[in-house]
């Protein structure tokens, strides 16, 4: 990233030393007025001094202001006033997409707000009227810019997924932008980063910087779970979590969707597992629509929904409404009437997952579908006179997680004459000997010493990894954690080019616990976008978490902006405060 | 019954939980707490006295809340008015749904009426609450009329909360309230909560919800850290340069006027005190920022080193502006007391002032900066005591033994709990009164229940006599400001706060952990319906989510 100022004498790089959002204080509108002046053209040369004060004001104005940081990006402190009222997105003559490309005429219109967040209030008329009053920016306001979108493919009806390229390239000229990517998704990405470099100045005049950008994601897999078992998510929270994640470049919803405590997915073929599974069955649900709403709200983003259902273990709200599905625990020789994992014994327990796995494989139209397969607790099975007998007509001897591994091999044959990628949690890896080349495993362990240990053993085993294990957002602490995810070094273990290359990502984890609707979006955001930034962009050039700070609290003020109530990462104010409660 | 609303107001407590990876499960104990409905049902804090009986009788719409015949304060009491109107809305949900079934008659087991007397002659309806204020009140929930009693409007809106809190909806959604005698009172006087609005600039909004919040919890004070080193919100008539200069931003991170008497208005109307902070000598970096002279320069060598460290206490002109600026809080703010600050006071930069030094020599003081800061203390006093108000100081003014008035409150914030402990027992063997807050730093956050810590302190576990134990007036939560703004304050405050506030007001021997998890678990869910985003305790959910996204 380059940041440097041509000017006689003068070079400038901007200390990034503040403590609080950037905004021109009343103090130095005496500057701002004449800077105006400058740009209207009534000053035929910047006079150094100026520029100097400039610079230092806006510093993170500058393309420095954009999170993730992009792959490489030049930009200069020459600037382009843009008006609402003479702003365009349009298409480029040779993008495969045009007019009536879903995905990119619905993000014109969310990103003309993103960008002009005043003209939804109508304050910018009055901004506008003062400005003319003024005298000295009648000369830009009418001036057009136009944001042009090329893009290779015309993938507008289609699902981002595991493959699809995120590239895009930027250019920002006077009275226009060029935008170029590979796909929609690409374009997407090259949208969000477009309206973080658009800043106001202290009259509520909107500007963008000359800039060069070319940017792609570190790894494919960046995502972020939500737990809706142990607490139920309004469809309303996971939507604003899906417009969030847009902004710090997320692409993978990761729906651990039931779990012991509930059963919220109301199933088309087995309607009773919520209806007697969920906290409540009318209000406490996600209905076909309900889920339909969240795949297309992340499509539209760029975002791929990966659905989590869970076993045989974590399956306890299962049991609710599928009799005979979990296996009956013993005290002796007589059930105790409690209830443990799945039943790998019965050959109705495959039956009913392969109905409904063909239920989820239809309903999700992601390639990937995440099994589960953690935490198994062998003492019901043990306990089990049935599951014993199983266990010997097998020859398993008394080894349970052989009777594990028969269980998982299965379901994740299931899943593969569904033509799906099966993703499992690590514990699958560390208990099941034959497990299928194209699995995706999931770490979520122990310090980073295990972690690493963990991904140098299953890439050499030439196995795909995604890592989750340092973000683990739910657990909180005192103080600027977020550094805790910032600092990951994913790559940092010891194997091959080709190894790495086996880590497709990573992933942020908010298990419910202690997580509803009251508190979910401060907690996530954004600390959630310290990991974003690890995993889309370059690590040498954001290694540094003092470097890392004013940017990432600038990148929250504009989150609170957006209306997402990120919370602070320490003292300081944004210029606009959040308003809810 | 008290077990039909057990089935509504559930919460489920299930399993472990998932996933964590080891190290951290360690840490994490009591994993597993059952939700069981509580003999009390969702009383929060419990009351001193109460009997619930099985009988049950239902509200419906025609239900109203009057004030009773011979009543001390009436239709004119601002206080009540606006109180019977919250709990109504509290009860049934809004106005929407009123006028249905109006013309039904009451049948035999309604409830048609709560009457509410004040019984002493003065209800002090137009007053403000003090220290001194009778918070108590009699409930009697008997067919066909609940009578609700107390000597003065404060006990009146505490009935008024415990009334609404009695009140639960059977599997039909009916409104019903079982029986019940209860009679009230708080164990302490002083219950309070600080917001610090420095650190981070608090909008109004955020401060009344909370307001809203305290009063379904029956706190009693708001203690407002206004000012801090960070910025200098309050906007002051004498002078408005200092938030001019010191706030954030001029406009819009300030509180005007008529932005603070709205708040004391409104923390009025709910029984609550407001009771300002102006920390000094220390955390008094925004100050400087308007006011030229007041801080202290700090010197490298023999040269001003350009930074500025606590309040300049050599000059004449530091005591002029005090005195000009308390003479204007203690009448902005109506209640007795100030809370003066007098914590962490950093003497290097004293030390390096020549001027200071010379001083020190003049008075004798040698290198004891503590007596320098005894010196500007014993001044500030005086100059407050003329204002006719009380003062509240933390613990270090105390610790650095600066003569004090036998009146002032000690406000204990340090050290671990043996530490805090013979802290309490060394104040109030001097004769002072004593409020605690070192267990409860809300903003200090950790995985997992920590409301379990939190419930557990109790104010006069501590080593001295009856007379010393009956020194503690009370404790505050404070949430102080440097990781909260109004994106996350209220999840974090609720329902943590709610677990101080049970110990500030119900009887001591109030402990038990797994009836509080049940009673708390369906306040919290209370909260939430009644539009506080209060976090969740453990695993479970609320009839009504959470709304406000």
């Amino acid at each position: 990233m380059i940041l440097s100022v041509s000017c006689g004498l003068c070079h400038v790089t901007p200390a990034p030393d503040r403590n609080s959002c950037p905004t021109v204080s009343a103090g130095e509108k005496a500057e701002i007025g004449v800077m105006s002046a400058v740009r209207s053209g009534q000053h035929t040369r910047p006079m150094c001094f100026l520029l100097l004060l400039m610079i230092l004001q806006l510093g993170l104005h500058t393309a420095e202001g954009v999170w993730p940081l992009p792959q490489t990006l030049i930009s200069s402190t020459e600037r382009f006033p843009l008006s609402p009222q003479a702003f365009y997105f349009g298409y480029g003559s040779q993008s495969a997409a045009r007019q009536g490309c879903s995905v990119l005429d619905a993000a014109f219109k969310r990103y003309f707000y993103l960008i002009f967040p005043d003209y939804t209030s109508g304050r910018w008329n009055l901004f506008s009227d003062k400005n003319e009053k003024d005298g000295t920016l009648r000369f830009s306001v009418d001036k057009q810019f136009t944001v042009e979108v090329s893009v290779d493919h015309d993938d507008c009806d289609g699902y981002p997924n595991e493959s699809s390229s995120e590239r895009y390239n930027l250019s920002v000229f006077s009275g226009r932008a060029s935008l170029k990517a590979v796909t929609v998704w690409g374009a997407l990405r090259g949208l969000e980063t477009f309206s973080q470099l658009v800043y106001q100045d202290d009259f509520g005049s909107y500007f963008v910087n000359k800039t060069d950008i070319e940017d792609f994601p570190r790894f494919q897999f960046r995502g972020i779970l939500l737990d809706t078992s142990r607490h139920y998510l309004p469809v309303q929270a996971i939507l604003k979590t899906l417009d969030a994640m847009a902004y710090s470049k997320f692409n993978v919803f990761h729906w651990h969707i039931v779990d012991d405590p509930s059963f919220p997915y109301q199933s088309r073929t087995f309607p009773d597992l919520s209806s007697k599974g969920a906290f409540h069955p009318m209000t406490h649900i996600y209905t076909q629509s309900d889920v339909r709403r969240v795949i297309s709200h992340a499509r539209m983003r760029g975002i791929r929904v990966l659905p989590e259902f869970d076993s045989p273990g974590h399956t306890k709200s299962w049991g609710k409404g599928q009799p005979d599905l979990l296996t009956p625990c013993y005290k002796g020789d007589i059930p105790s009437g409690t209830f443990g994992p799945v039943n790998p014994a019965l050959p109705s327990t495959y039956q009913f997952m392969a109905t409904l796995f063909k239920e989820v494989s239809v309903v999700f139209p992601d390639s990937f579908i995440h099994l589960g397969g953690d935490e198994v607790n062998f003492s019901c099975w043990k306990s089990n006179p049935y599951v014993r007998a199983f266990m010997q007509k097998m020859g398993f001897g008394s080894d349970f997680t052989k009777l594990e591994a028969f269980y998982m091999e299965n379901i994740i044959n299931i899943t593969s004459a569904l033509n799906k990628t099966s993703i499992v949690w690590q514990d699958v890896f560390d208990y099941h000997e034959r497990i299928p080349k194209d699995t995706v495993l999931h770490i979520w362990k122990g310090t980073p010493a295990s972690y690493y240990a963990e991904l140098s053993r299953m890439t050499k085993a030439g196995m795909r990894v995604v890592l989750a294990a340092p973000w683990y957002i739910n657990h909180i602490s005192y103080g600027q954690d977020w550094h805790n995810y910032y600092t990951v070094q994913p790559l940092n273990f010891s194997g091959t080019e080709e190894q790495k290359k086996l880590v497709i990502g990573g992933e942020v984890c908010m298990w419910g616990e202690y997580v509803d609707a009251t508190n979910l979006t401060p907690r996530l955001w954004p600390r959630a976008s310290a990991a974003a930034e690890r995993l889309w962009s370059d690590e040498k050039q954001t290694s540094n978490v003092d470097k890392a700070f004013p940017r990432l609290q600038d990148f929250r003020c504009k989150l609170v902006r957006r209306g997402i109530q990120a919370e602070p990462l320490y003292v300081g104010h944004c210029k606009q405060e959040y308003q809810g409660v | 019954m008290l077990l039909k609303f057990a089935v509504l107001l559930l919460t489920l407590a299930l399993c472990q939980a998932n996933r964590q990876p080891n190290i951290l499960v360690e840490d994490v104990e009591d994993v597993e707490p059952a939700f069981e409905p509580s003999r009390f049902g969702s009383l929060w804090p419990l009351p001193q006295k109460l009997q619930i009986s099985q009988d049950s009788f239902k509200l419906g719409s025609g239900f109203r809340i009057v004030d009773g015949k011979g009543s001390s304060a009436g239709a004119s009491c601002n206080i009540l008015q606006n109180a019977y109107r919250r709990y109504y809305e509290y009860i049934f949900g809004g106005a929407k749904r009123q006028g249905v079934g109006k013309s039904r008659r009451s049948g035999p087991s309604e409830l048609t009426e709560l009457r509410v007397y004040i019984t002493s002659a003065d209800s002090e309806c137009d007053g403000y609450p003090s220290v001194n204020s009778d918070e108590s009140y009699d409930l009697s929930v008997v067919q066909p009329f609940a009578v609700l009693k107390a000597p003065k409007v404060w006990g009146a809106l505490h009935g008024l909360e415990t009334f609404s809190q009695l009140m639960y909806e059977d599997e039909y959604g009916a409104k019903s309230i079982n029986a019940t005698a209860i009679s009230d009172f708080p164990r302490f006087a002083h219950r309070g909560i600080l917001l610090d609005s420095s650190r981070h600039f608090l909008p109004i909004k955020v401060i009344l919800a909370n307001l809203e919040a305290m009063a379904m919890n029956k706190f009693n004070v708001f203690h407002w850290h206004i000012v801090d080193d960070q910025s200098f919100p309050y906007l002051s008539r004498a002078f408005p340069q200092l938030s001019q200069q010191g706030a954030y931003h001029p406009y819009t991170h300030v509180y005007t006027p008529a932005d603070v008497k709205m708040v004391i208005e409104f923390a009025r109307l709910r029984g609550i005190r407001v009771v300002p902070e102006f920390d000094t000598p220390g955390h008094t970096q925004s100050w400087g920022k308007g006011q030229p002279d007041l801080l202290t320069a700090c010197y490298s060598g023999s040269a001003p080193s350009g930074t500025f460290g606590p309040v300049n206490p050599i000059l004449n002109t530091t005591y002029d502006f005090m005195a000009q600026f308390f003479k204007e809080i203690s009448s902005v703010f109506p209640d007795g007391y100030v809370h003066l600050g007098g914590d962490e006071v950093d003497f290097s930069c004293w030390k390096s002032n020549p001027d200071i030094q010379k001083f020190m020599d003049a008075q004798g003081f040698g290198k004891d900066y503590s007596k320098l800061e005894s010196f500007y203390i014993q001044k500030l006093l005086n100059i407050v005591t003329t204002t006719k108000k009380g003062y509240v100081i933390w613990q270090e003014v105390f610790d650095n033994g600066v003569k004090l008035k036998p009146d002032t409150i000690i406000h204990v914030w340090k050290g671990n709990q043996q530490q805090y402990q013979s802290e309490m027992a060394n104040v109030t063997s001097s004769g002072y009164q004593t409020l605690l807050s070192t267990p409860w730093y809300l903003n200090r956050i950790s995985y997992g229940q920590d409301w379990h810590a939190i419930y557990k302190a109790d104010p006069q576990d501590f080593k001295g006599t009856e007379k010393q134990k009956a020194l503690v007036i009370g404790g505050e939560a404070c949430l102080w400001g440097e990781y909260v703004d109004a994106t996350n304050l209220t999840p974090r405050l609720w329902p943590r706060a709610s677990a101080v506030a049970e110990r500030l007001w119900s009887s001591k021997d109030v402990t038990d952990i797994n009836d509080a998890f049940n009673r708390l678990s369906v306040h919290r869910c209370r909260m939430v319906e009644r539009g506080i985003p209060a976090e969740p305790l453990f695993s479970s959910y609320c009839p009504r989510e959470y709304k406000g996204i």
